[in-house]
């Protein structure tokens, strides 16, 4: 942060902590001053963690049930276009809408639609794919996806002050602090 | 009064005294350290048999499906009994991965990718056997719902396209799940690979991943929801499946009891393949610290239990012929215990009902050497359970006049052989290159990973249970 780096823009700040329970804290301590923009990154999803930060409810499932309506009715549609409208095949005098046997396709479709609705809603949601990101510049944070446990407040905080950040989180423990670029 | 209980506290579910650091390494290396010679033995022995199914499947396209043993009366044989067979297997995989997550049951973290692999593979092995048995495999796009030159949809009322839908289904979610539990996983790889090419592959694949918790919060929905998902498929899929046969009138098909009874196999069937390439692979690999003795028991009391089920499905069938009062149905079971067949049917007993029963020793479910021995006598049951299901009712039904015995070719037989080729290909492929164990959801399953196990000064202080004082009635 002392370095001549005028032009190249701040990502913001990223700390180390130790453990899960002194993540949690800090994260509790950082949403307690008001801190809008900011993450905490670690190896697995820690418990509690989404009290700590305040995080919103999911919209997942949301996306979920419109995927699995739109299996559902369009499942539905299909067969009954084919078997009814289209191609309607007399078997025996039978009944064209065959409703019970097409229950089986209807399910499978269901699941099938609500499926790609969880994985690429998820995605999606999280804004992945995103093979580059600031953090990564940080040779540190690659312990995110080992045993490192990571608190970043970005410059985006209406907040944010590169020396009352540092000293903030210095104060809530953190072992390593740097200042993160966007180059 | 003396004490007359004791506290059995649950087994840790990762033994030895590692942190997070050694439960990375434990298992990533093995996909970064240099390939062993032995995998390149075994791959070349995977290699060689899925040739063999290859020139199969090459000659039945060729010569026709006259090169298998099916001929009237016994119009499925071999193909179908190895599709049920291999589909059966993949269900445990879903068991472990989703209803075993609904449930709680932590201790499905240190085999669930594992089962998960084995769920696809094997569900590739078994869409195969349908696949070459219509015969004209290049009119098989019938199957799906397109537009075609005789402007005709396929038949929905058939439990054929049903089963056309379901294993499709479950193959994609299958595989969804699996890929969903492996991106962080992926991610834990390319901050540890050191070669370039490497970084840049399991990068892409990892999609960026960096660990943030908003989006451990949406991942985790999306997990739950999922499994959500895959518990009625899995359920839904072994039921339809059995539709395949229950739906028909054949004497010893036209069963309610079918959907349950063959789920229940398939558990069965499929916990005993787990425990088949776990007890190697944690041996090959060192795993014991995860893949624990309390691993291999717990697994054995689902076999013990499912093994049961299947049994009391096996009396059942034949309570239900006598009680039904229909001729057919009643001989159908007695030429099953009794009739050509009936080497194959007590094969099958012995395997299925008789071996599972061991496991209600502690001792015998607690021995390694003894569980891969069942576990592989459970699979040549499962595999004889769905012969004699196929086989016996079509080669002895309404009509003597018309019965057959059925036996199997060359290529039957070449053919079932080639998809242990493909099975462990692919099986191979993922042990050396995707971890095998699922890292991320281990790690969140060890006591460190809770914040509440650590004091004020932040180390880590093993929880300690409270054991409750036994209640003495006041006298």
């Amino acid at each position: 942060m002392k370095t001549s780096e005028s032009d190249n823009k701040q990502y913001g700040i990223l700390a180390e902590f130790r453990n899960p329970k002194e993540l949690i804290d800090a994260a509790k301590l950082i949403n307690e001053k008001g801190f809008k923009y900011f993450d905490t990154f670690s190896p697995f999803p820690i418990h509690g963690m989404d009290k700590a930060m305040n995080l919103a409810k999911s919209k997942l499932g949301w996306i979920v049930a419109g995927h699995g309506l739109l299996g559902l009715t369009g499942a539905f549609s299909m067969i009954y276009y084919m078997m009814v409208i289209d191609y309607p095949l007399n078997i025996s005098g039978k009944t064209l809408m065959n409703f019970p046997a097409w229950v089986p396709i209807m399910f499978e479709l269901t699941v099938l639609l609500s499926a790609f609705g969880a994985v690429f809603g998820m995605f999606y949601l999280n804004g992945l794919p995103k093979l580059n990101h600031p953090l990564f510049n940080s040779e540190n944070f690659k312990k995110a996806t080992d045993d490192g446990f990571f608190v970043c407040i970005e410059s985006e905080d209406p907040q944010y002050d590169e020396e009352k950040v540092h000293k903030l989180l210095k104060d809530a423990g953190a072992t390593n602090i740097e200042t993160i670029f966007d180059e | 009064m003396s004490k007359t209980y004791e506290y059995v506290p649950e087994p840790a579910l990762v033994k030895g005294n590692h942190d997070f650091k050694d439960i990375t390494a434990m298992i990533t290396d093995i996909n970064l350290r240099p390939t062993p010679t032995g995998w390149y033995i075994a791959f070349t022995v995977s290699s060689l048999l899925l040739m063999v199914l290859l020139g199969s499947i090459a000659y039945l396209f060729w010569q026709g499906t006259g090169i298998w043993g099916l001929n009237s009366p016994a119009g499925w044989g071999w193909a179908i009994v190895n599709f049920v067979w291999w589909v059966g297997i993949g269900h445990a995989g879903t068991l472990i991965s989703a209803i075993l997550f609904l449930f709680r049951q932590g201790w499905r973290t240190a085999i669930n990718r594992f089962a998960e692999a084995m769920t696809i593979f094997a569900v590739m092995c078994a869409g195969i056997f349908p696949a070459i048995h219509v015969g004209r495999i290049w009119v098989i796009y019938w199957v799906f719902p397109v537009p075609n030159s005789m402007t005709m949809w396929p038949n929905f009322n058939s439990p054929l396209l049903w089963d056309v839908f379901a294993v499709s289904t479950y193959l994609t979610v299958s595989f969804l799940f699996w890929y969903v539990g492996l991106v962080p996983d992926l991610a834990t790889i390319r901050d540890r690979i050191k070669s370039k090419m490497g970084k840049m592959i399991y990068g892409t694949f990892a999609l960026g991943w960096r660990g943030s918790n908003r989006h451990w919060w949406n991942y985790e929905k999306a997990y739950m929801i999922l499994a959500g998902l895959a518990t009625p498929l899995v359920l839904s899929v072994h039921t339809i499946v059995s539709f395949d046969f229950a739906v028909s009138i054949i004497p010893g098909w036209h069963t309610t009891i079918f959907p349950p009874y063959f789920v229940a196999g398939a558990v069965f069937s499929g916990f005993a393949m787990v425990l088949t390439l776990m007890i190697i692979c944690r041996k090959i690999y060192g795993l014991e610290d995860i893949m624990t003795d309390d691993h291999i028991e717990k697994m054995n009391i689902i076999i013990l239990v499912t093994g049961s089920m299947v049994g009391f499905a096996y009396a059942m069938e034949f309570f239900m012929a006598w009680y039904s009062g229909v001729e057919y149905e009643k001989a159908i079971f007695i030429l099953r215990a009794t009739g050509p067949y009936a080497w194959a049917y007590w094969i099958m007993i012995s395997c299925n009902v008789l071996s599972p029963q061991f496991f209600w020793s502690k001792k015998l479910r607690r021995n390694v050497a003894f569980t891969f021995v069942i576990s592989i006598v459970v699979n040549i049951g499962m595999w004889f359970e769905r012969f004699v299901i196929a086989v016996t009712s079509l080669s002895t039904d309404f009509l003597p006049s018309s019965w057959g015995y059925y036996s199997p070719t060359f290529w039957d037989v070449a053919t079932y052989i080639g998809t242990f080729g493909l099975f462990f290909t692919f099986f191979l492929l993922f042990l050396r290159f995707l971890p095998m164990v699922a890292v991320a959801e281990l790690k969140g399953v060890m006591p460190q990973a809770d914040p509440h196990n650590y004091n004020d000064k932040g180390e880590f202080v093993q929880p300690v249970v409270e054991i409750p004082e036994p209640y003495n009635k006041p006298s």
